[in-house]
């Protein structure tokens, strides 16, 4: 009889007490990917080592063949093999949720967070396109949007600087001009599909305009679709603001734990999740109070996925940088990204793989110069800093186009002149210079909305 | 800022760093009375203070010893005792390039309603303590906290009640100028599997940062002193690798890295089973944004106090003993240890007692 079970030695003791003088040979099954792949396991009973259950039930049978006609000390022969199949997900024993695309997410997530690359945040719903569409002069309707969407997933060269591309659930099933599936020409240039899964904040009764998100009815189903249609990664929005008393604790609860939820539902269905608890920076507060709130909501946010067993390896963060308040003077790149990696390090686990900032109304070239200067920071830094730029990376692309086909190749360079500089930002390598005027354009809007 | 600036944010912050020099660790030599007692009388040897001294002097003046040392943990009575010609041996520590440390906690007692799960006392005037031992040389304190694993436990009443005491006290000693050590101790009773020890740590954990984030405390100026990661005492032993995979997996998830080192409890491993542990970790390669060290107590003096025996002609046999655990465990933090050690009798031995309190 064979028995597949993740939790072998505790079973063994178990087998021994009841059967006496039972003989058990033992076949070890590791992973690549959960577990460094490295182990070895020194039991004098083993029969062999292999990679898959697949493998290992292939062994038995060729054993039961051969070996077990000669068997090692301690192992009986026997005619025939009877293969059982435990359940294989030890939820009950890991504080994280090993489930089946555990190695997955975990590769995912690494490959997001690679240095050199990030994220663009293309993910506007309809609503926000429509306001950045009026900017320029377009109008809102689906095939100025789809046009959008090409004309930043078909700039020659930058894919390679992207990592992922978040979408609206629109874009997700949007095809190019000449009929091809953005998903396709993503996937083909080693951008993964990433996809918006939240349905927006709504305002928290009984408090001074703090909100929560929405979005949990069918996630899980949701994310299934998107994952069939080719979406690994997902994002999700939660909100806090600085005030006289504000985050309140009930913010910073409900938004933590609708965020570990969310996380672990994605999990569930393949999706490695983004979580990004954003810190608005409207205000007069300093850079300090940023700090502490900032320090404050990683806390609670990194309490509630340890209580919700989310796997830490196969997520991201996206956070806001910690700066001053709209409402006061700007500082240094170098003390934003003092003040923002001395945040980090005391809240969020070596275990995340990457951090993606959120640019949050700063410029484009603010939000270059900041990241620039937090991967040039001299001081021990366990996550890769990369961006998850929307506006800071679409701003100039969108004036220059201005809605008109025959600006489209200068739009294109426009993007691909910000991906470039972000991709140096990640590696501590930005020179500055390319900063057009457009870039220099502050972003911020109050009480933004998207 | 999160966390609370006190005047002595440098210093706890460079001392914390000190603490974790690669090469370096603790000595937990912080025995209570009581325990003590009972380490004395296995090689039949009198309680009185005049052999407690004398057993610390022997630990403290060991030739060569000091060099693999950052820090020692004191009792109360320690820290104000001399060696035989009259030196304190705070000095004797401070010369030797060692941070002398208090343990500050004054034990544990049960929670009402639990199955035996306890929560540790010493806060009233923990303060008014602290300044008193800064001034007598301490820059360093520890206060254990204990949990166990059962069917049912820990609780999360004991998950909690723990993690707050461990902060309180925590922002108390960096108000006063002592590094906290923070310990929040699984013991390894019981039948459970290595994965449920994972589980529980990094839950125990999770809990412990999210109670320092909520107290204030300054990371950069604290140690973490866990359990590694193992079986249950009841079940078969893995191999360093394991023990070192799922121990760095754990910390990778829980502990920030603006803690600047941590250092292992021994809790019951034989002298050489601790030190192969944390070599194999310090082997391991992956993220650690953290020193990976020892804060060995038994597993440092077990061969040690059997070679005295408790006689003063064994002094330099013992002390010769005591060095060849440092320097190993030195190795250990490096991944350098070769397993080579000369063993000293008992160094294989298991300290495992069921159930264990000091």
């Amino acid at each position: 009889m064979i028995v597949n079970s993740v939790n072998g030695e505790s079973m063994e003791n178990a087998l021994r007490a009841c059967c006496k003088g039972i003989k058990i040979g033992k076949i070890l099954i590791h992973r690549e990917g959960e577990d460094n792949g490295q182990q070895i396991f020194q039991n004098q009973s083993m029969l062999r080592q292999c990679r898959a259950v697949a493998e290992a039930e292939a062994i038995v049978k060729d054993v039961a063949e051969t070996e077990l006609h000669s068997p090692p000390t301690g192992v009986c022969s026997f005619g025939f093999a009877h293969i059982i199949h435990l359940s294989s997900s030890p939820t009950l024993t890991m504080s994280a949720f090993v489930g089946k695309y555990a190695e997955e997410l975990i590769k995912n997530a690494k490959y997001i967070a690679t240095p050199g690359k990030g994220i663009l945040a293309a993910d506007e719903s309809t609503g926000t396109i429509g306001k950045r569409l009026s900017s320029i002069s377009v109008e809102n309707i689906e095939s100025n949007r789809q046009a959008l969407r090409q004309l930043l997933f078909t700039s020659p060269n930058a894919l390679s600087y992207l990592s992922g591309v978040i979408l609206f659930e629109e874009t997700l099933y949007q095809k190019t001009s000449d009929g091809k599936p953005f998903v396709e020409v993503l996937e083909e240039n080693n951008v993964i599909p990433g996809i918006k899964v939240d349905k927006g904040t709504v305002e928290i009764a009984g408090t001074n305009g703090e909100t929560t998100t929405q979005g949990f009815d069918s996630l899980g189903a949701r994310c299934q679709q998107y994952y069939k249609a080719g979406a690994r990664f997902a994002k999700w929005r939660s909100v806090l603001k600085i005030g006289p008393n504000e985050p309140s604790e009930l913010s910073i609860q409900q938004n933590a734990q609708g965020l570990a939820r969310y996380a672990i539902i994605c999990q569930e269905n393949g999706l490695v999740p983004i979580v990004e608890p954003e810190v608005l920076t409207d205000g007069p507060h300093d850079i300090q109070k940023c700090a502490a709130v900032t320090e404050t909501v990683l806390a609670a946010v990194y309490k509630a996925l340890n209580e919700h067993h989310v796997l830490l390896e196969g997520t991201l963060l996206k956070p806001n940088m910690v700066t001053p308040g709209s409402d006061s003077p700007k500082v240094a790149p170098e003390l934003v990204a003092q003040y923002t990696v001395t945040a980090l390090r005391r809240t969020v686990p070596p275990a995340v793989p990457g951090i993606v900032f959120l640019s949050g109304g700063q410029s484009e070239e603010e939000a270059t110069l900041n990241l620039d200067a937090m991967n040039k920071l001299e001081v021990l830094k366990p996550w890769t800093l990369s961006f998850s730029f929307g506006r800071a990376l679409q701003q100039s692309t969108l004036k220059t186009w201005g809605g008109k086909k025959e600006n489209v190749g200068k739009a294109q360079e426009a993007f691909l002149s910000r991906c470039k500089a972000n991709s140096e930002a990640t590696l501590g390598k930005y020179g500055g210079g390319s900063a057009g005027g457009l870039a220099s354009e502050s972003l911020f809007v109050k009480g933004y909305k998207y | 800022m999160s966390c609370f600036i006190s005047k002595y944010a440098d210093e706890l912050a460079k001392n914390a760093a000190y603490i974790g020099t690669p090469g370096k660790g603790i000595l937990a030599a912080d025995e209570s009375t009581g325990t003590i007692g009972k380490r004395l009388s296995s090689i039949n040897v009198e309680n009185i203070e005049e052999n407690r001294r004398a057993l610390r002097e022997l630990l403290f003046t060991a030739p060569g010893a000091l060099q693999y040392l950052s820090g020692v943990i004191l009792f109360e009575e320690t820290l104000y005792q001399k060696t035989a010609s009259g030196k304190p041996f705070v000095d004797v520590l401070k010369e030797g390039g060692v941070l002398p440390g208090i343990k500050v906690d004054k034990g544990t007692v049960e929670l009402n309603g639990t199955n035996g799960e306890t929560f540790t006392q010493g806060l009233d005037g923990l303060a008014q303590r602290c300044q008193k031992y800064y001034d007598a040389g301490a820059r360093f304190a520890k206060w254990r906290a204990v949990l166990k694993i059962g069917p049912n436990e820990p609780s999360e009443l004991a998950i909690q009640e723990n993690a707050n005491g461990l902060a309180m006290y925590a922002a108390i000693c960096q108000q006063c100028g002592l590094v906290p050590i923070v310990e929040p101790e699984i013991l390894v009773d019981g039948p459970h599997d290595i994965k449920k020890c994972a589980e529980v740590t990094e839950r125990v954990l999770a809990a412990c940062y999210k109670s320092l984030n909520d107290h204030h405390v300054m990371l950069e100026g604290t140690l973490l002193k866990p359990n590694m990661v193992t079986p249950g005492s009841d079940s078969p032993k893995v191999a360093p690798e394991v023990i070192a995979e799922y121990t760095v997996r754990a910390l990778q998830r829980t502990v920030p890295a603006a803690v600047p080192a941590i250092v292992f409890l021994s809790g019951g491993q034989s002298e050489e089973e601790a030190t192969l542990n944390l070599n194999a970790m310090n082997k391991l390669q992956t993220k650690k944004p953290w020193s990976l060290s020892f804060s060995f107590g038994r597993a440092l003096q077990q061969s040690t106090l059997k070679a005295w025996a408790g006689k003063e002609e064994n002094l330099k046999k013992a002390q010769d003993a005591l060095l060849v655990r440092c320097k190993a465990n030195s190795e250990a933090t490096l991944g350098t240890y070769k397993g080579d050690a000369n063993l000293g009798e008992g160094a294989a031995e298991s300290l495992h007692v069921k159930d264990y309190k000091y």
